[in-house]
């Protein structure tokens, strides 16, 4: 117990390291884990769409996302920058949890399931590195609790039938057991909010993407598991 | 619908081969409401089949309570090479097939 407690203190764990076992043995075999239907059906779109033709697939890093944009001067997340390319070219947007998004992204990082998160420090992002770290330290909602309250003080501890993980996010996105279907960071976000009674962000908000960048620091080091699988 | 089977290319006759398959869909009990409380219809997939040259190996009926993206795994014996057929229906008709070759050495 004490060994753990030091360990906790010392470096991140992944969430999967909080699974019931039946749970991590799903997201470990690459053909049992729901969430490569996700990534078969993003490689398919990365060819349709047509990527290639601006981006060597080799050079693509998107496990840095979100990073500092100097066109809106604020950070943009995978999502967010695969949209901008949509509307380069004529195409509509997609909604932030749209089918065909989570499955672009989730194939973009799964091609760097293994590698350890890195963050790139800007000087520019610096200041909504801080937002997002305020956010996650407030306390919120009806249950007065902040996202620390539960991830670093409590995460081990059980709620109910689970573990609380630390609530990393290197496994995302993530095919959730209870939702059925993958889910991005925000769709986690938001229900994380509600679950502690106070008004969700709408997905893709600054807020959200803030709080995003913050836990890429905060996670600094995990290696990322995307599909992860989670209760 | 989305599917992915596993299933070895190459076998030795008489050997047993694990299949997997996976296939990705809602599974709606129509028990489920939307956030307007609205009734979700029933939609669900109802058949299975996988046909081994030409012969029908393996069937299963799908209920309601069947899990989202059902996964089934079950077992073949490799006699002679030829194609697998794997066959999907829903309670609306839709239907999707993935064919795979086995070859027996």
């Amino acid at each position: 117990m004490t060994a753990l407690l030091v360990l906790v203190l010392v470096a991140p764990l992944s969430g999967s390291e909080f699974l019931n076992p039946e749970t991590r043995a799903l997201q470990d075999d690459p053909f049992e884990n729901p969430g490569y239907l996700w990534v078969d059906r993003g490689a398919a779109l990365w060819s349709e769409a047509g990527c290639e033709r601006c981006h060597a697939l080799s050079e693509v890093a998107a496990s840095d996302f979100p990073r500092y944009d100097a066109t809106s001067a604020a950070l943009i997340d995978l999502s967010g920058r695969v949209n901008r390319c949509r509307s380069l070219d004529g195409a509509p947007t997609w909604d932030h949890d749209d089918e065909p998004l989570l499955a672009l992204t989730a194939f973009l990082l799964n091609r760097d399931r293994g590698a350890a998160i890195e963050p790139v420090s800007d000087p520019r992002a610096e200041p909504f590195r801080e937002a997002g770290e305020t956010f996650y330290r407030r306390r919120r909602g009806q249950l007065d609790l902040s996202c620390s309250n539960c991830h670093d003080t409590l995460a081990g501890m059980r709620l109910r039938g689970e573990r609380i993980s630390q609530g990393h996010t290197n496994g995302f996105p993530t095919y959730r057991l209870l939702w059925g279907t993958l889910a991005s960071t925000h769709r986690m976000f938001r229900w994380c909010n509600e679950a502690v009674r106070s008004e969700p962000y709408p997905v893709g908000s600054p807020e959200y993407v803030n709080l995003e960048y913050f836990l890429r620091h905060r996670g600094q080091g995990l290696l990322i598991e995307t599909p992860a699988v989670r209760r | 619908m989305r599917a992915r089977v596993n299933l070895p290319r190459t076998v030795r006759a008489g050997e047993v081969v694990t299949v997997k398959t996976l296939v990705a869909h809602p599974m709606e009990t129509g028990y489920g409401r939307d956030v307007r409380g609205v009734v979700i219809p029933r939609h669900i997939i109802t058949d299975f089949t996988c046909t081994y040259a030409g012969r029908q190996v393996f069937r299963a009926a799908f209920h309601p309570a069947v899990a989202a993206n059902p996964f089934l795994e079950f077992h073949l014996r490799a006699t002679v090479s030829g194609p697998v057929t794997f066959h999907w229906r829903t309670d609306r008709g839709e239907e999707t097939t993935v064919e795979r070759t086995i070859e027996v050495t």
